[in-house]
């Protein structure tokens, strides 16, 4: 059992290895990231990666592997591999909280897609990982149960809103995390965390099953330790679902098939953030500029390229999503499903379970983010707020429609200003927080696929991240700049 | 004294028949137990997501040509937020900005009535537009405990809002039943106001007679049958009436009509509409209406139900009856194929108004043992005198009963009617023998006793002897003596 402890550092493409050639049993893997998990979650100073493990479930799972490995079944490549999913991902049987004390004690009665194309694709599930609050936040502080920690240094945040899932890939104790991404939150706990975190263009993944924050920003992605692993689960997770009517029927190409170092220098566009110049870390600028240095090494054409309309990203950003979330959060009500209140000496009418339910369930960044929608919504402020972002949205998708139609292969950024912030640093001012995020969102409102990876450290060894983002359905080409990127730089170590 | 016109605008709501709900697979129907016919999507589940069913937009596209409506080409789907238990999601998917169907019109017939003499009106009604949108769940409540019944959440319904251009309870009255026909007739809705599948909202404000500017309304709902369309209208119409002429002034408030008391009563304010929020619902695409998807429903159409009243009362037929037997397509379907089986479209019509119908007790007519073509060959046969009315009347018992066809029936029992002379002069040779009494009196002047020698007659011959004949038969040969 403990041997297999040296197993959890691998990819999934070499654990893989490991599994065919009986090197390792999946029944021994899974136990190896449970003891992890024990190891690490818990306690004062716990990561608290996930809020709910469930052993006699991951364990039966890895069981089944094995069996089927045993009897000669064709295996892929996910098949008996541990996985963490994050709780706002529907897991038949499982919890989804969605960290959220409005849903506490709600099992999931049906499977999402994702989770069901890699159940069906053998791998396991060990549980359901830690975040903010419905999705909202960038450091998982907004969780209602447990605040999580970033492993490289447990006084950080590990990002958020998909904090746990970068924690367990991080600390080891999943080969592979599916995160939701709405603004980054999948790229920016990657970056960190120091792992790879993808956010694929919008319609590629199902959200079925998704629990869903912003319907017209969110995207399921993985979270890995390398680039071929996330190619890996996009394979599996990626394409058309009927259950999901803005899934798209686009063609769905192999990703860790047709990984290959790109067969042409590529026109990398280098985004212009000196107005954002005041906000940088220092040590992310000068990692950026060496991430840049390297891929002209490797031959690539980089030039600098500028978005008009990125100032107003963020504003858009927060009323279109929030907007959005205040409709789909009217569902917590207390009355089918979830927490719900009951009165103190008598019971409630009806407005007033309403008011208790939710007053009492949500926490407050989400009251924030409901208050804020509704507002943005509302008779007399929609055309100033809710339509008004819609058609600064639409100029932004244009600015990415002519950046690429113009011959830009990938445009690149680092994914933070900073890197990892200590916890309760920025609890005093929401908007803050809103604004490091400035450099994820604009792939969000365009729908573009981007990914987060290790671009080095910062001078206490903290994680840094590039970001690279694509044209719709390029997630090929993008992950192969990456994969090449991850290549020479030895995962970002090699600087 | 003020003079007031009425000014009365309408919402109706229709239930499409489709086997699935409008966002998921469950089944519609009322047939199953509380909670029977659920899924996580139509439940409002956390992760679920809605999808378009095809069949519920051919069906709203048929109401909309059938109502004479613009159907547009792109129309896009919103979310009506606001919070209610047999909401599940917390909003209702519907159309606002852009609804499927825009402008249209109707144009009907607000019957005469015979009590008080007066005429039939046409009266033609412009509509405003017609969208696409779920249905909520049904709350129950009792004493203790409100309870919720999703079953009927998430089932299609079209939205008919018409333009204020009624003028009556009658009017209002008379134009959802011909709403109601037209959407049986063409198989979208089953029209069926005491399950609520038909459902009516009714806007009502009056004016100053001759003035343009409209007065202050009020929303009537919770109207589940014609007879309440008609009452609660005209209890409004007489309360605002009596207000404004009071020197009172309309408040603009939503009312239920309470049919046990029979007044309308204003909804708790709690209960009044407030800022829906609407927006684009970010998890549909806009919904697309091709021309030839548009072009094959209006192939596949139906005549409606006027057309074919016109096309009735052009063969010959009574207003009143063709207007019967419009009412429902079913029944017109079979009074076309009766009529194909014999030559006399009235006769026929007689036979399926006066007997045929009244069997039905609210069986549909396909379902009677007595099929079309056999009420055509009975027309037939009298006509042919191979049997008399009255014994038709006998055949089409055993019709109703095994089915069959006439002339089968009418060989089986022996009921041909006689009509060789020399058979017939039998019989009445004996009446006549027998019959002294009567035959004096007939001879004394008394006419009229010809009618008890033709009924001894009829006895004789088992009711089959030529009525007719018999009657000349008899004249001839009293008068020969």
């Amino acid at each position: 059992m403990v041997e297999a402890a040296k197993y959890l550092s691998k990819s999934i493409a070499a654990v893989g290895q490991d599994l065919a050639d009986g090197s390792v049993s999946s029944v021994d893997l899974t136990q190896a990231c449970l003891d992890r998990i024990e190891a690490t979650d818990s306690g004062e100073q716990g990561l608290n990666a996930f809020l709910e493990v469930d052993r006699d479930f991951a364990l039966a799972a890895a069981e089944a592997a094995d069996h089927r490995r045993q009897s000669g079944g064709r295996c892929g490549p996910l098949d008996g591999v541990p996985v963490a999913i994050k709780d706002n991902i529907n897991v038949a049987g499982l919890g989804s909280r969605c960290a959220s004390k409005i849903l506490e004690g709600f099992v999931a009665p049906y499977d999402s897609t994702v989770s069901e194309r890699l159940r069906a694709a053998g791998a396991v599930i060990l549980g359901k990982t830690n975040m903010d609050e419905f999705g909202m936040g960038s450091s998982t502080e907004h969780s209602a149960f447990a605040p999580a920690r970033n492993p490289h240094d447990r006084e950080r945040v590990p990002g958020g809103s998909s904090g746990g899932s970068a924690i367990s890939v991080a600390a080891q104790s999943s080969f592979a995390a599916l995160g939701s991404d709405t603004g980054g939150s999948v790229r920016q706990p990657a970056a960190f965390c120091g792992v790879v975190g993808l956010k694929p263009t919008y319609g590629r993944v199902s959200r079925y099953g998704l629990i869903a924050f912003a319907s017209s920003l969110d995207q399921v992605g993985p979270i890995t330790r390398t680039v071929q692993d996330a190619a890996i689960v996009l394979d599996v997770i990626a394409g058309h679902d009927h259950r999901d009517a803005t899934s798209s029927p686009q063609t769905l190409p192999q990703y860790s098939a047709g990984l290959a170092p790109p067969d042409a220098p590529l026109r990398i566009g280098v985004l212009d953030f000196s107005g954002a110049a005041d906000g940088m870390q220092p040590a992310m600028t000068q990692a950026f500029d060496r991430a840049v240095s390297t891929l002209s090494a490797l031959g690539h054409r980089c030039e600098t390229v500028t978005l008009p309309h990125d100032a107003y990203a963020i504003a858009a950003y927060y009323l279109i999503c929030t907007a959005e979330a205040s409709s789909n959060l009217a569902r917590f009500d207390g009355v089918r499903y979830g927490r719900r209140a009951t009165g103190e000496k008598q019971a409630l009418d009806l407005e007033g379970l309403y008011s208790h339910s939710r007053g009492q369930g949500f926490g407050a960044e989400v009251k924030r983010r409901i208050m804020l929608g509704t507002f943005a919504l509302s008779s007399g402020y929609y055309d100033a707020f809710y339509g008004k972002a819609q058609q600064a949205r639409t100029k932004i998708c244009d600015d990415y429609r002519q950046l690429f139609d113009s011959g830009i292969d990938i445009l690149i950024t680092p994914t933070t200003p900073t890197s990892a912030y200590n916890l309760g640093a920025h609890s005093g001012d929401p908007l803050e927080m809103y604004l490091a995020d400035l450099f994820t969102v604009g792939a969000s409102l365009a729908g573009l696929p981007a990914i987060a990876l290790p671009c080095g450290r910062d001078e206490t060894g903290l994680p840094l991240g590039l970001h690279m983002v694509a044209a719709p359905w390029r997630e090929l080409p993008l992950l192969c700049a990456a994969h090449q990127f991850e290549s020479a730089t030895a995962g970002g170590t090699n600087l | 004294m003020t003079s007031y016109d009425v000014v009365i605008g309408l919402e109706i709501h229709a239930q499409l028949q489709t086997e699935s709900k409008l966002f998921c697979s469950c089944p519609t129907g009322f047939d199953a137990g509380e909670n029977m016919h659920t899924c996580p999507v139509c439940t409002g589940m956390p992760g679920a997501l809605p999808v378009l069913n095809q069949r519920a937009v051919d069906l709203a596209i048929r109401a909309g040509v059938a109502l004479e409506c613009t159907i547009n080409r792109r129309s896009i789907w919103a979310r009506k937020n606001y919070f209610y238990p047999d909401l599940p999601k917390g909003y209702q998917i519907t159309q606002f900005e852009e609804p499927y169907a825009s402008g249209g019109h109707l144009e009907f017939v607000v019957p005469g009535s015979a009590a008080d003499g007066s005429e039939d009106v046409a009266k033609r009604v412009r509509l405003t537009r017609i969208h696409m949108e779920e249905d909520a769940g049904k709350s129950v409540h009792s004493h203790e405990r409100s309870s919720l019944d999703y079953n009927r959440a998430c089932t299609p319904l079209v939205e008919i809002v018409t333009e204020p251009d009624l003028t009556s309870a009658d009017e209002a009255a008379a134009f959802v039943r011909t709403v109601r026909r037209i959407l049986r007739y063409v198989d979208a809705c089953d029209g069926n106001m005491e399950e609520g599948s038909l459902r009516c909202d009714a806007n009502v404000s009056l004016k100053p007679a001759g003035r343009s500017t409209l007065g202050t309304r009020t929303e009537i709902k919770n109207i589940n049958s014609f007879r309440f369309i008609k009452d609660a209208v005209e209890y409004e119409i007489a309360r605002q009436r009596e207000c404004l002429l009071g020197g009172g002034e309309i408040r603009q408030e939503t009312r239920l009509w309470d049919s046990q008391k029979k007044v309308t009563r204003p909804m708790r304010s709690k209960e009044e509409a407030h800022d829906y929020r609407y927006f684009p619902d970010p998890d549909l695409p806009p919904l697309l209406i091709e021309a030839d998807t548009l072009a094959a429903v209006r192939q596949a159409l139906p005549t409606l139900p006027q057309q074919r009243c016109d096309r009735y009362t052009g063969i010959g037929l009574a207003l009143a009856d063709a207007r019967v037997l419009t009412e429902d397509r079913d029944v017109a379907d079979f009074y076309d194929d009766a009529c194909a089986a014999a030559d006399n479209p009235k006769a026929v019509a007689n036979w399926v108004i006066n007997e045929l119908l009244r069997e039905l007790k609210d069986a549909p007519i396909g379902e009677l043992a007595v099929k079309p073509q056999a009420i055509g060959e009975l027309v037939g046969l009298i006509d042919k005198q191979v049997i008399s009315g009255k014994i038709a009347k006998t055949v089409f018992g055993h019709l109703l009963e095994h089915g069959g066809s006439p002339a089968a029936i009418v060989d089986r029992l022996g009921l041909k009617q006689i009509t060789d002379v020399a058979g017939l002069e039998q019989i009445v040779d004996g009446v006549i023998g027998d019959s002294p009494k009567q035959v004096e009196q007939y001879r004394q002047g008394k006419t009229k006793i010809i009618g008890y020698l033709v009924g001894q007659v009829m006895k004789r011959s088992q009711g089959k002897a030529n009525p007719a004949m018999v009657n000349s038969l008899l004249q001839k040969k009293l008068a020969d003596e």
